[in-house]
């Protein structure tokens, strides 16, 4: 990302509140202070979000250095725009324990799948990879 | 320097509305805005298409996009110049093989 102008910069995005997706699912939002030609971010007050179906949890991180390779895509967060009407913002508690359960169910449903497919004498290779988005 | 391209190909889009499917299957339509050397891609007025699984993307409005988790780029047919895409593309394989 060089300061050519009509080049897709994230020059302008700097001090400005964002929301970056990362490859492991993870969304935080925070300010963004910092960049560089990698796409390695600084984010100031940052706040990870976790979602579930329509709740959302909010937990303080602090200061946050992303490297750039993890970053899926990064959004600024538009104050204007009405956003919270069908989201509910609930407790840390509560949104990890929602999460939990929703881990739990989809470990369940794959291990069935698993074991059907076993019982057909076919297999999925569990392809090694850290990305959840 | 990378390939220039679809750097080229994608600066002679901006201001077209194109769909951008990602490789965790997110797809976002929006307005290309710029484009850069590594063919990150930065988007106006964006929406979700498919249904919102990812509510998160509600208040976003703009975004930017790391060229290393597109997986497609749809645009519509009459916006490209297949023939002359073709004809850079074949110049270039000349240029490289040389």
């Amino acid at each position: 990302m060089n300061y050519v102008p009509g080049t897709a910069s994230l020059i302008d995005e700097i001090d400005k509140k964002h929301l970056v997706l990362l490859r492991d699912g993870r969304t935080l939002i925070g300010y963004l202070r910092s960049i560089d030609q990698f796409a390695n971010l600084v984010f100031h007050q940052t706040v990870e979000r976790i979602h579930v179906g329509k709740k959302f949890g909010d937990i303080p991180r602090g200061i946050f250095i992303v490297r750039g390779e993890n970053v899926v895509l990064l959004g600024e967060i538009d104050v204007d725009k009405p956003c919270d009407t069908v989201l509910q913002q609930v407790s840390i508690e509560e949104i990890l324990e929602e999460q939990r359960l929703k881990q739990q169910t989809k470990q369940e449903t794959e291990k069935v799948k698993m074991q059907v497919l076993k019982d057909r004498g076919l297999s999925i290779p569990k392809a090694d990879n850290l990305d959840e988005y | 320097m990378f390939c220039l391209l679809f750097y080229s190909f994608f600066k002679s889009l901006v201001g077209k509305d194109v769909v951008v499917e990602l490789k965790n299957d997110l797809s976002i339509c929006g307005t290309l805005h710029s484009v850069d050397q590594y063919l990150n891609i930065k988007l106006t007025d964006i929406s979700v298409t498919d249904p919102e699984k990812y509510p998160h993307m509600l208040s976003v409005k703009n975004c930017f996009i790391r060229g290393s988790v597109v997986r497609y780029v749809q645009l519509p047919a009459d916006e490209v110049d297949t023939q002359l895409l073709q004809d850079a593309a074949r110049k270039e394989a000349m240029q490289q093989k040389q």
